[in-house]
């Protein structure tokens, strides 16, 4: 069907919102030209999806660069199975609203094999479960352009990253040798094989993401603010308790406490921290405050030193 | 092996500092840059340090990884920064880091780059986005050619604040002398590259005297500002002057009755109803609208990511430029051009590269005119090679009409990269100074002479600067000796 402006524009209604400010305009310009640049120089871009608050943001901004047409890739989810309920619903709903092609894989071997984070420890969990299906899935929809949310403040070996980060066949990066990335020249200049991953995002921090998420409204799983809880307590993190795979250890118990979450990812390598902040403005004045970052509660960065850097090395987002 | 955890009651505890005010100014983009060792990653480290920009389990891991630490019982601050497995093993910087930290005045992204000669590359790839640059130098040493190289790779990108910090002045005992040579001496090489705006600051980074606090007590004659009043009063390159420029990016065709062309502004601004020019092929329209997700505009500025309607069915493409009808920018098939070599295999006279600038991609053979000696400042006739790290003078021919604006006009619209064919790595980057008269349109009248010389003795006469300074008249063809006797007996016959 022929889409005009004004049908769009119904499809999107301006709403009256005051204006950016200057430094979240100039990052969300920033990245609207990363998408429309890496959408016009490849032959088959993807865009990883989360479903996080910073896929969420990345989505919004992909939505913004292309309108007013349709999203022109589709958004890949590596579903792990082992995602929190809420977010597997909340992913569903978005794709169904905003008519997106949605494409989720999962590690099936992983499956077979009865990999879970319980039985298999974080590091190997990951690797199967999140890298080495990362990989399958790249390789068959053969995609040569994969967008991901990353930001270069979430991570020491993050913060070495170019926009543009260049990946072998075998998605290997290799970070000793990078392409030098020149103003906003980006050389999308690949061999056969060899692909991109692209991150409009490196240049935010985590508290940009939230004012730009207040700013524009953008709907989020609602995890992300405090709310009572189930919770398990083990390692050190807080463990959601409401997926019946989770098995109490002995001594355990569930007990229950306002909670959220600043990243999600697997609900048994995620941990919760303790907070009352159950709305936009909580969340920021409570971050604007904080004092350890957003990756805190995620297991699998403290397992050991250097390990996103490996991980990235083999192919992890 | 896993860390002893954080207890799992990590209630986020609010911290002994107001919250910050929304910023309502663009971040500052800064640099570090200088000799190898000279203390660029850990200034940047003890600046986050200060700011309270490590949260307290950065602290913890970076507590961890600074194993022995150092004389002074301090935190290996340069770890915050250095990332890379190979960068701790060696105990040196690598690849740019980028870093967000914010003062209650402003943002700061800050690009901590490596001091290696053989990363310049990624120095370089710092500078080019950077509105000012900290160039560091150990205090013990002073200015080294690497120095040099940096200050004037970070010149030639257009930078133009400059902050000279001579650190590691507690291992010189404060001494006054010592700062006062260098700044000096380094005042007089940035004034030949054109830098005035220079702020020379006595520093410790380790320590942080002059970083965040001032060092009142240690060092009680300076006066000056301490690096972060110098940041926070710094500008932000302004939006780009002169005429509308967009690159288009992408043609949009969502449906049969809607063509927008996507691009972000380059320079200028643009509201509905001003006369256009799409280059290269010339064509003239009207803007329609402005079209962004949010509403229909009624202006888009320099900065802007935008979608353009045209008033009229016309022929544009990605790679093209839309412009204001006043104020063109150059369109040509030669150009003038400095260029910074970035690759082992340098730069080689009348290979075919791939050029980018903007979205437009197309070929280009470069021609080495002169190059850059770093210990004295001038620039050497230099036809050949183009060494990796090496700065030359280029003349850039294309076999297609090239759009340009000169770099010092247009940071977007004056720069480029090259491409290698073979590698598809970028091997160079370069900043655009002038469109050259096409050769053959001054040179159809006078005399010419044509001569057949020794290779060697060719060489020495190109060397010279009579022949530089008008190498843009000349044309030289490499030919064998058997070659050149055939053209002789030829043109003899002829005449
Ligand atoms: N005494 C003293 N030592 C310093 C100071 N600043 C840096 N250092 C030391 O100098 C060494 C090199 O510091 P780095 O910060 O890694 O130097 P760099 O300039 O980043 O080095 P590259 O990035 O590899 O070029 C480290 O051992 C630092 O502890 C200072 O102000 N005083
Ligand atoms: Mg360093």
């Amino acid at each position: 069907m022929p889409l005009s402006v004004q049908e769009t524009e119904v499809k999107n209604p301006p709403v009256s919102r005051p204006p950016l400010d200057p430094h979240l305009k100039a990052l969300e310009n920033e990245a609207i030209h990363i998408f429309r640049e890496v959408a016009a120089e490849f032959e088959k871009p993807v865009m990883l999806y989360s479903i996080g608050k910073d896929s969420s943001v990345l989505l919004h901004l992909a939505r913004k660069a292309f309108h007013p047409g349709r999203v022109p890739f589709p958004l890949l989810h590596v579903d792990t199975t082992w995602k929190f309920r809420e977010m597997i619903e909340f992913r569903d709903e978005i794709a169904a609203k905003y008519d997106l092609d949605l494409v989720v894989h999962t590690n099936t071997r992983g499956a077979e094999e009865g990999i879970t984070p319980f039985s298999h420890g974080s590091a190997l969990y990951t690797d199967i479960m999140k890298t080495e299906a990362l990989r399958q899935a790249l390789d068959a929809g053969g995609y040569d352009a994969a967008f991901g949310g990353a930001r270069r403040d979430e991570e020491a070996s993050r913060a070495k990253e170019r926009i543009y980060s260049f990946r072998t066949p075998d998605h290997k990066w290799d970070p000793r040798n990078q392409r030098p990335e020149l103003w906003n020249i980006y050389n999308g200049m690949i061999k056969k094989g060899e692909s991109v991953r692209a991150f409009p995002l490196s240049n935010w921090t985590e508290v940009d993401i939230w004012r730009y998420i207040q700013a524009e409204d953008i709907p989020l799983v609602p995890l992300y603010y405090a709310a009572e809880r189930p919770y398990v307590e083990r390692d050190g993190m807080m463990i959601l308790a409401e997926d019946p795979r989770l098995k109490l250890l002995p001594g355990e118990t569930v007990q229950r406490g306002m909670i959220r979450f600043r990243t999600l990812g697997c609900f048994p390598l995620t941990g919760a921290i303790r907070s009352t902040a159950s709305n936009l403005d909580e969340v920021i004045a409570e971050l604007e405050i904080a004092t350890v970052s957003e990756r805190q509660g995620r297991a699998i960065d403290r397992d050991q030193s250097g390990s996103m850097e490996k991980k990235k090395r083999e192919g992890y987002f | 092996m896993t860390a002893p955890a954080q207890t799992a009651s990590a209630t986020i505890l609010p911290f002994a500092e107001p919250v910050k005010a929304a910023r309502d100014t663009r971040p500052l983009r800064l640099i570090t840059c200088g000799s190898v060792d000279d203390g660029k990653s850990t200034l940047i480290g003890r600046l986050l340090w200060d700011t309270k920009a490590v949260k307290e389990d950065q602290a913890a891991t970076l507590a961890r990884d600074s194993g022995k630490q150092n004389d002074l019982g301090l935190p290996d601050f340069a770890l915050l920064l250095d990332g890379l497995q190979a960068e701790r093993e060696q105990g040196i910087t690598i690849d740019v880091a980028y870093r967000y930290f914010s003062t209650d005045r402003r943002s700061f992204i800050v690009a901590d780059t490596p001091g290696h000669e053989q990363y310049t590359r990624n120095m370089a790839t710092g500078a080019s986005t950077a509105d000012l640059a900290i160039l560091l130098t150990d205090a013990r040493s002073g200015i080294l050619e690497q120095t040099r190289r940096h200050a004037t790779i970070a010149a030639l990108m257009g930078i133009r604040q400059f902050v000279l910090a001579v650190n590691k002045f507690d291992l010189v005992n404060y001494d006054k002398a010592i700062f006062e040579k260098i700044s000096h001496e380094f005042r007089e090489f940035a004034l030949s590259l054109g830098v005035r705006q220079i702020t020379a600051i006595p520093m410790s980074a380790l320590k942080g005297e002059n970083v965040v606090y001032s060092a009142d007590s240690a060092i009680p004659w300076y006066d000056g500002p301490t690096l972060v009043e110098t940041l926070e009063l710094a500008t932000v390159r302004t939006a780009q002057a002169g005429g509308f420029r967009l690159p288009v990016q992408r043609v949009a065709r969502p449906g049969e009755s809607f063509r927008g062309y996507q691009g972000t502004v380059a320079g200028g601004s643009i509201k509905p109803g001003d006369p256009v020019v799409v280059l290269p092929s010339g064509v003239v329209a009207n803007v329609k609208q402005i079209v962004t997700f949010d509403l229909v505009r009624n202006a888009a500025v320099a900065g802007d990511a935008i979608t353009l309607v045209l008033d009229r069915q016309v022929d544009v493409a990605r790679g093209d430029v839309i412009v204001s009808l006043d104020g063109q920018p150059m369109t040509g098939l030669h150009f003038d051009a400095q260029l910074v070599s970035l690759q082992p295999g340098g730069i080689e006279p009348g290979r075919r590269y791939w050029l980018k600038s903007g979205s437009r991609r197309q070929r280009v053979t470069v021609e080495p005119i002169s190059q850059l000696e770093l210990s004295t400042g001038k620039w050497r006739p230099h036809a050949s090679t183009l060494a990796m790290n090496a700065i030359g003078k280029v003349r850039l021919s294309f076999e297609e009409q090239a759009v340009f604006d000169a770099y010092e006009q247009n940071r977007s619209t004056g720069a480029f990269i090259l491409i290698d064919p073979d590698t598809l790595n970028t091997v160079a980057g370069g900043m655009i100074t002038a469109k050259r008269a096409e050769l053959g349109g001054i040179h159809t009248e006078g005399q010419r002479v044509l001569m057949s010389l020794p290779a060697d003795l060719a060489e020495q006469i190109m060397a010279s600067e009579l022949f530089a300074n008008r190498r843009d008249e000349t044309e030289i063809r490499r030919l064998t000796a058997k070659q050149a006797v055939e053209l002789f007996s030829n043109a003899a016959s002829d005449i």
